[in-house]
């Protein structure tokens, strides 16, 4: 069995689901898990605060959490800040972080004041950046709006108790268990990895990450943690926020077609296909993975997908009432929660893809070309 | 060998060491040993660097030389080990599932903007001239005057065959050769031999040669023995004269100069081949890469001091520019730390001589290797470096009818595929050794690179950790 689970799913009414659900899911899988790491993301958490920014950090004492507050009265306006709630869990060995949520806004003066920027998000990626690489003992956990994920150091049922997930409930939910095999098991390595309000769990142990990393430094992103999955969501960031790729293509990015299915598309297919992989080349995420990621704007959407050879599992499913769309890496995990409904196994390198309002947009059973027409117009 | 009435007898003074005689003897009765009457011993004035003082106190003449610089320099190639996968990332059989090898010559652009409609996903994105190339490995730079007619049709049939370009040296396109067009990467160098409109454009892509590994700082080269009648109406200039290009382009003294020629040579081929520009590895490349991707360049060509040459001098062979190894890590980091490194193509060649060398170059960050000497070797080339001389046995590195038409092209061309299939067999049995099923997700992966040599300051600038460090 291979290492690491994930599960998550997302409610295309627009309702809230109890962290109960994807809690649930995720601690039946036990034993993709060897109690080394674990992490939940919740999206559609604080609609009252829904248009700030909202920072959950992992501190190591007050002196890294002072810093912080420093950093964060010099560069933006904080709204409200409290301790994120936490409780003593039997088994779980210490010593425990500090763990602090901000809401902030950044001041239009400057975004004005700096010319190279895109925008207030390009700001904070450049903040979270830095935090993570100049402030000894602090690292932002998530940096999303509406959203925030929670995750540390132990068994995916010791990190739900720990953050007493059943009192928050949210339109999506990631999770995320750990089995590590190439880095250590730390509170900042567990996943959901995060970037803005892109979140990602990832099992698979990605072989091009020399390559993958060399593209996202060139683009800005620092990778200062230990890990391939960090990487991956800089590159969902990239592709998606900042180069403006629709989900379905830039999975066509990470997960291209082999060159032999290529020729056999239509003309116009081909060579939408052609350019996007020569452009995208170091973008390819190569070895085995499977990946959840999470997106909060314009609306939340999950993206299920494996690697182009499948060497990680990947299955979805819908609820009897169709309103509740499930990837996990077992059948066993969307049994355990709901007993009717589809299940169903994408095909490899081909996403799933669900968003809320529109439920499922692409289901990763038929070849990608059939999603849309898609044609060069220069 | 020569004759003496009826009877052949060895004749030493012509030897040059070819081993032809060894090779072809239907015997097996021929034994070479080498002269073992040597030069009383010294560690400092070598054998090597007596020989030298000998020669030029007789010629009072530059020390000509071919091939690659033959001195004992430390292979960093060979301090380098890869990676392979382990439980984790499950390793991949080439023989059982796909691994791709092909890439494009030609820039990117930075990013593909699409736009998403009701019913359409639309690409508004126009791309610079690309040529796919079925294997990151191309056929350097060797013109027909260097090399022989012979040679030269066998390089574009195993091009043609294995899909990937050639290079055609300087001294233009012998018109025999425009059906072979498509596979061709015409070099554009001092002299200008041979070019013209027509077949400029029946090319896939064009080099402008600034310099050459083998010899930094200097022009062409070609000896007058070698500029016979056919070589002389290729490369437009009078038989019988030492074809000698100069070692600056007269109309480039800056990058500015550059960018004028890269766009006269887009112009004039319409905006429909890469442009590149070739440099050897100097100390300053990287700054002179950004420069050259800056003016325009599709592609840049990086020519190690190892790179193999037609005739040079022999003190700039041995003694001018600096490892491939270490000039791949400098301009790919440069490249990259401007945010530049998808605008061109980085091709390094002279120094790769086996699918190892092949391996390392682009986990260091080349994305196509350029091979000469090897595909020479495939041919019948013995490396005893006596192509100035133009008395190639082998036909191959000569004029002189009596030898050219010892190389069979079929034989010849057939070799050469064989050897690129099997250096690409290789690369995919890396490649699938590491889990990694496209060679994209290899080129730049310096963490499957780790460093087993004395001089922990060339993995730094290799960016390359050393044994026995883990991942991350
Ligand atoms: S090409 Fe011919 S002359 Fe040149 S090194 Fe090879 S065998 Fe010798």
């Amino acid at each position: 069995m291979s290492a690491c689970g994930i599960a998550g799913l997302i409610n295309i009414d627009g309702k809230r689901e109890n962290g109960r659900k994807v809690v649930d899911m995720i601690t039946t899988m036990l034993e993709r898990e060897n109690g080394l790491g674990a992490g939940y993301a919740c999206y559609g958490l604080f609609p009252e605060m829904q248009e700030h920014y909202c920072l959950q950090l992992l501190l190591d004492d007050r002196q890294s959490k002072e810093a912080v507050e420093d950093l964060l009265v010099e560069r933006v306006e904080v709204h409200k800040d409290e301790e994120v709630f936490t409780r003593k869990v039997k088994g779980m060995r210490g010593p425990y972080p500090l763990i602090w949520r901000f809401f902030l806004e950044v001041p239009r003066k400057r975004i004005d004041e700096n010319p190279d920027l895109e925008g207030e998000d390009d700001y904070i990626v450049d903040m979270v950046m830095e935090i993570n690489s100049r402030i000894p003992g602090a690292f932002c956990m998530s940096s999303g709006k509406d959203m925030a994920v929670f995750k540390g150091n132990g068994w995916s049922h010791d990190i739900a108790e720990f953050y007493d997930l059943e009192r928050y409930s949210g339109n999506m939910w990631l999770s995320h268990s750990r089995f590590p095999t190439n880095t250590p098991g730390w509170w900042g390595g567990a996943h959901p990895f995060n970037i803005l309000d892109w979140s990602l769990c990832h099992n698979g142990e990605i072989t091009s990450y020399g390559t993958n990393k060399r593209y996202v430094e060139m683009w800005g992103y620092k990778c200062t943690m230990l890990t391939d999955s960090e990487v991956v969501t800089y590159l969902w960031d990239l592709l998606c926020r900042r180069h403006g790729l629709p989900p379905i293509v830039a999975s066509m990015a990470v997960a291209p077609r082999y060159y032999d299915d290529i020729g056999r598309l239509a003309d116009e297919q081909r060579e939408v296909a052609i350019r996007l992989r020569r452009t995208y080349a170091n973008a390819m995420i190569n070895g085995p993975f499977s990946i959840l990621v999470g997106k909060a704007r314009p609306v939340p959407t999950l993206i299920a997908l494996t690697d182009r050879k499948k060497l990680r599992p990947m299955i979805g499913g819908i609820s009897g009432d169709e309103g509740t769309v499930f990837a996990a890496s077992e059948e066993c995990a969307i049994r355990r929660v709901e007993r009717d409904g589809e299940i169903w196994a994408p095909v490899a390198g081909n996403p799933l893809i669900a968003r809320m309002g529109d439920g499922i947009v692409w289901d990763g059973l038929k070849d990608q070309s059939q999603y849309k027409r898609m044609r060069v117009i220069a | 060998m020569r004759f003496n009435g009826d009877r052949i007898v060895p004749d030493h003074d012509n030897c040059v060491a070819c081993q032809r005689c060894a090779m072809k003897c239907p015997q097996g009765a021929i034994t070479i040993k080498e002269n073992e009457m040597a030069f009383p011993a010294h560690s400092a004035y070598t054998e090597r660097i007596r020989r030298i003082g000998w020669e030029q106190a007789s010629t009072g003449g530059v020390m000509l030389s071919s091939c690659g610089n033959d001195l004992p320099y430390r292979s960093i190639f060979d301090d380098l080990v890869l990676d392979a996968a382990q439980v984790t990332n499950p390793a991949i059989d080439p023989l059982r599932e796909p691994i791709e090898t092909r890439c494009f010559l030609g820039a990117r652009p930075d990013r593909l903007d699409f736009t998403e409609t009701e019913d359409e996903i639309l690409l508004d994105t126009e791309m610079s001239p690309g040529v796919m190339l079925r294997t990151p490995i191309m056929i350097g730079q060797m013109s027909l005057g260097s090399i022989s007619y012979n040679a030269q049709i066998a390089l574009f049939r195993a091009a043609m065959e294995t899909g990937t370009l050639v290079g055609t040296g300087e001294g233009g396109l012998h018109s025999d050769f425009y059906e072979y067009g498509s596979i061709i990467n015409s070099e554009v160098a001092s002299g200008r031999f041979g070019i013209n409109p027509p077949y400029l454009k029946k090319v896939a892509s064009l080099e402008i040669k600034i310099g050459q590994g083998a010899k930094p700082g200097h022009g062409g080269h070609l000896p007058g023995e070698k500029t016979t009648e056919m070589i002389s109406q290729t490369r437009m200039i009078p038989k019988g004269t030492d074809a000698l290009s100069p070692y600056p382009h007269h109309d480039i003294y800056s990058i500015e100069d550059l960018q004028q020629l890269i766009y006269a040579l887009k112009e004039s081929t319409r905006y429909r081949v890469p442009v590149g520009v070739k440099v050897a590895a100097v100390h300053n490349v990287a700054a002179i890469a950004s420069g050259m991707v800056r003016a325009g360049a599709d592609f840049i060509t990086i020519d190690g001091f190892r790179g193999g040459t037609g005739a040079a001098p022999r003190i700039i062979r041995d003694h001018a520019g600096i490892p491939l190894e270490l000039a791949i890590a400098a301009v790919d980091q440069r490249l990259r730390e401007e945010g530049i490194r998808h605008r061109a193509t980085l091709c390094a060649g002279g120094s790769i001589r086996y699918s190892a060398d092949l391996v390392k170059a682009l986990a260091l960050g080349a994305d196509v290797a350029m091979i000469c000497t090897p595909v020479l070797i495939a041919m019948g080339c013995r490396v005893c470096q006596q192509c100035h001389r133009g008395l190639c046995s082998w036909g191959i590195a000569t004029q002189n009818p009596t030898y050219t038409q010892r190389l069979d092209i079929d034989v010849a061309a057939r070799r050469v595929s064989n050897l690129l299939y099997a250096w690409n067999e290789e690369l995919r049995e890396i490649c699938g050794a590491m889990g990694i099923d496209s060679v994209e997700s290899f080129v730049g992966n310096r963490d499957r690179l780790r460093y087993l040599g004395p001089n922990p300051r060339i993995a730094e600038i290799l960016g390359v950790k050393h044994a026995g460090e883990a991942w991350g």
